[in-house]
């Protein structure tokens, strides 16, 4: 038997969290007080778990490496969030949106999590009303919604392309009221570098102020972990410059199994590449894929005369384009998840069908979206339908009015008016669903350690469908981790406060304090950066969009080779006693060059395509992927020392609720 | 592109900090400000000397991190966008660029071109809430029905990614822009009703005792931001803050 128990409830599907909730141990008010909890990463998980844990009385000291809580990643979100509301009348339902997770993910997530995910996705949306979170509205002065990938209703609540950020200050104000109460220690630019482990439970963490450089220890009686995604592995993504894998992997080193790491969410509408000097990729939201349509040149001479600069896309007639999305995905044409979407570029771009000069971009067009809208306001206003130039004003207004900003952004970086000509776009890292291996509880293999958000492995499955990642880190901070944490910290009433000055502590100070002097005594002669780039190239190049078994192994014995390198030649300016950005980017660089190797290792165990994680051996005749059913399972890694001995667990998958059957968006 | 940087160099808070000079060439004109800033960087560490610390996080123009003075202009020459999302090619070949933090008291220097911008969060602490209980046990979210028009205008105070250009552009070094946008989201939603008298005093009072300055409707703090954050708030909080002052 596997030694990991997932801990899901008994009883029917429906009723598994309910009757949990009504199952699980509760602490008294008075003895919350009792009670610490640190919280590292103060994102959307974070941030709302941090805000409801103070609010029931536990003690919280959250932890965010950036200057205030309100710039974590999750600030950048775009799209929307989902929740089973039906407000439409569409046909929504809890059920609806579980399905809809589950095959998304392609059959390779929790049927009990998701279906809680499902749940309490409505409380989330009443919530953040509540909160003031102003999200868009119709004229009758309802919320609106909109449709997004892999999906037959429209569920998806939003605040223009702002909705991460304004879900994000409403955490933040959750937890400023709490901070302002005294109930949250807050610790802005300090960074988690180890957690501690007492008697075999998480009971505090290191961390190292980032202005002063010191190294301060923490102790609680519970450690949560919110810090994210590990996309940052394959150096270009869309996620912020600083988001790191350094507490998640440090918790794995500790003991905390990783689960699933080669499931990464390539997101297909990104601005492409323009050259050797980017530092990051910018998303442009797939709420775009609403009204824009996706396509490539049918002909390759029409290909060379665009990248040549003889034919503008404008002027090439319709019939002369393929919108290979609507052309395969009949059924769901530009609106296919976004493994689907992103292979399909792929695929137009490997053929040579690229139309920019590198050969990667497609064409996101709005054309097509402007005319329509445009026609519509002209038979609202009372105006003349025919006239091209009235309806492509009326048009452009209503297409400004529902992504403007998102336009403005693609203006600014590229320099072309996508109102006037299709934006170019290219797929890029954006996700990953992979992470810390968690029970029901949310709890990590290590007891009182925590993992929420995307930090964990647990609801996407192989892939994550468009405004779920949201839905996702809000629902573990403000109503999942608040109930089950209560399960575990009910044994600590009488524990007192946790002391720092033991063994255990000085342990991994000193571990902490010996990492940082390897690096800035090292004799090298190249910049962190330097390394992180061909780490990136790498993982691209192998570990990307579609992945074989040569190129997974090379790829293993490429990154052990450039870790040890790293060690060898790496160069930190300046000293440990102040700030120093290199020096915390050479740590999580570090800890980058061992996950890579791991997330090869487990993309080369896994022989199936599943979701986001394409191996070119496993495809049906028509380039889908295949899965497998003797891979239905998750794998999770124990540490053992190096990434290449990483020992495999498997949690076998049961779908009890669900028919598993071809993931088809035809 | 070949360009000569002026750039405030500043060891920690308590050191004087000067201007000092850097050459830059190859830089291209597709590059953003910081990825120019990053090829400073990389010169200045194979070099062995100390790169010049800068406030980034997403590049993307949304997390409000950078914070650059660039040629006299909060987040540089262009309109409504951050530093990160300034493009060189904005720039001339040749050309010299000064490079500074921002500066107000409020806002103190850590190293180089980083503030210390924490002021900012207690404004916030002081009100910029409604006090719910995160239960999610609240009415459902359509009981509330919002016009339109109100929810537009508070979402558009809401857009404010608290980078703090507005002090930096303002010559009373005034926090009256970002207090404003967050007293106007909550006083324009019906959600924000039942604590604008205390919302407003506590947030105005913390921000004087941080030391931000008085607003003299000189208006710079609209031009600069970069998100386009209206002086409409600023009427309104003043309203708002009126009232609630008549009621004590």
């Amino acid at each position: 038997m596997s030694i990991l128990d997932s801990k899901i409830p008994e009883g029917p599907l429906a009723d598994k969290w309910t009757k949990h909730k009504n199952d699980i141990n509760l602490v008294n008010p008075a003895n919350k007080r009792l009670i610490d909890v640190i919280i590292v990463g103060t994102g959307l998980a974070g941030g709302s778990a941090a805000a409801t844990l103070a609010e029931l009385g536990y003690n919280v000291k959250a932890f965010c490496f950036q200057d205030s809580p309100r710039r974590a990643h999750s600030i950048a979100a775009q799209g929307g969030i989902n929740a089973a509301k039906n407000y439409q009348g569409d046909g929504d339902s809890t059920y609806r949106l579980f399905y809809d997770t589950v095959k998304g993910g392609d059959y390779r997530s929790r049927e009990a999590n998701v279906y809680r995910l499902a749940e309490v996705s409505t409380n989330i949306i009443d919530q953040c009303v509540a909160q003031g979170v102003p999200f868009a509205r119709e004229y009758g002065g309802l919320l609106d919604n909109r449709s997004f990938g892999g999906v037959l209703v429209s569920r998806t609540f939003y605040a223009k392309g702002q909705t991460g950020q304004q879900l994000l200050l409403g955490a933040y104000a959750a937890m400023n009221r709490q901070i302002g109460r005294g109930k949250i220690k807050m610790y802005t630019r300090h960074e988690m570098l180890d957690v501690v482990i007492v008697d075999g439970k998480a009971r505090g963490i290191i961390a190292r102020n980032l202005v002063t450089g010191e190294i301060e220890r923490h102790s609680a009686h519970a450690v949560v972990l919110g810090t994210g995604g590990y996309g940052n592995a394959f150096y270009l993504s869309t996620y912020a410059m600083g988001s790191n894998v350094t507490a998640a992997w440090k918790a794995h080193k500790r003991g905390a199994f990783f689960a699933n790491p080669c499931y990464t969410q390539i997101h297909p509408t990104c601005i492409p590449v323009s050259g050797d000097h980017q530092s990051k990729l910018t998303l442009m939201s797939e709420s775009l894929r609403n009204d824009g349509r996706i396509w490539v040149p049918k002909h390759k001479k029409d290909v060379d005369a665009i990248r040549n600069g003889s034919l503008k896309p404008t002027d090439l007639a319709e019939e002369d384009r393929d919108y290979y999305l609507e052309r395969r995905y009949p059924a769901f044409g530009n609106l296919v998840p976004r493994d689907v979407a992103s292979r399909a570029a792929k695929e137009r771009c490997d053929a040579g069908y690229g139309v920019n000069q590198t050969g990667e971009a497609v064409y996101l067009d709005f054309a097509s979206a402007i005319e329509r809208y445009g026609k519509e306001q002209a038979y609202v206003k009372g105006l003349n339908v025919d006239d091209k130039v009235t309806v492509t004003k009326l048009g452009k207004e209503v297409v400004e009015n529902k992504y403007g900003n998102l336009f403005q952004m693609y203006e600014k970086i590229v320099d072309q008016n996508p109102y006037e000509t299709p934006m170019m776009i290219y797929p890029a890292v954006h996700y990953t669903m992979g992470g810390l291996w968690v029970d029901y509880n949310l709890m990590t293999t290590v007891p009182g350690l925590y993992a929420i958000g995307e930090a964990n492995f647990s609801d996407h499955g192989a892939n994550r469908l468009g405004a779920s990642a949201l839905m996702q880190g809000l629902a573990d901070g403000y109503f999942v981790l608040p109930y089950t944490i209560g399960d575990y910290l009910a044994h600590d009433i009488r524990t007192g406060e946790i002391p720092t000055d033991t063994k255990e502590f000085d342990e991994a100070e000193q571990k902490v304090r010996g990492d940082i002097e390897k690096f800035i005594n090292n004799e090298g002669s190249k910049s962190v950066d330097h390394f992180h780039k061909r780490l990136g190239k790498i993982m691209w190049n192998k570990c990307g969009m579609a992945r074989n078994e040569k190129d997974l192994k090379e790829a293993i014995t490429e990154i052990a080779a450039l870790r040890d390198e790293f060690y060898r030649d790496v160069f930190v300016p300046g000293t440990e006693h102040e700030y120093n950005e290199e020096l915390a980017k050479a740590g999580r660089v570090a800890d980058f060059l061992e996950l890579g190797e791991l997330f090869a290792k487990d993309a080369l165990e896994r022989e199936e395509s599943a979701g986001g994680h394409f191996r070119d051996e496993y495809q049906t005749e028509g380039g889908e992927a295949m899965r497998r059913k003797e891979f239905q399972y998750v794998s999770a890694w124990e540490y053992k020392g190096q990434p290449s001995e990483a020992a495999h667990h498997k949690e076998s998958l049961e779908y009890d609720n669900i028919e598993v059957k071809e993931r088809s968006y035809k | 592109m070949n360009l000569t940087l002026k750039i405030w160099r500043q060891k920690d808070a308590n050191d004087k900090g000067k201007i000092v000079d850097y050459p830059v060439s190859g830089i291209s004109p597709d590059m953003s400000f910081l990825e120019m800033l990053d090829v400073l960087n990389q010169e200045l560490i194979e070099k062995g000397e100390s790169p010049v610390a800068f406030d980034h996080d997403c590049r993307e123009g949304i997390c409000g991190t950078c914070s650059l003075y660039i040629n006299g202009r909060a987040h540089g020459p262009q309109t409504k966008i951050t530093a990160c999302q300034l493009h060189m090619r904005s720039f001339k070949d040749g050309d010299t660029i000064y490079i500074e933090p921002w500066r107000a008291v409020a806002f103190p220097v850590v190293k180089d071109l980083i503030v210390d911008r924490t002021s900012f969060d207690r404004i916030q602490q002081a009100g910029g809430f409604i006090s719910v209980n995160t239960s999610g046990n609240t009415q459902d979210a359509n009981a509330i029905p919002i016009e339109k028009e109100n929810a537009d205008k508070a979402f558009d105070a809401a857009t404010c990614i608290g980078c703090g250009a507005c002090v930096a552009s303002c010559k009373n070094s005034s926090a009256m822009l970002f207090v404003s946008a967050k007293v106007s989201q909550f006083a324009l939603l019906p959600q924000g009703q039942v604590e604008a008298t205390d919302r407003v005093l506590n947030m105005v009072k913390q921000m004087d005792d941080e030391g931000f300055g008085n607003c003299t409707n000189t208006g710079a703090c609209e031009v600069e931001c970069p998100k386009g954050i209206s002086l409409e708030n600023i009427a309104r909080m003043n309203r708002e803050y009126l009232s609630a002052s008549l009621k004590g």
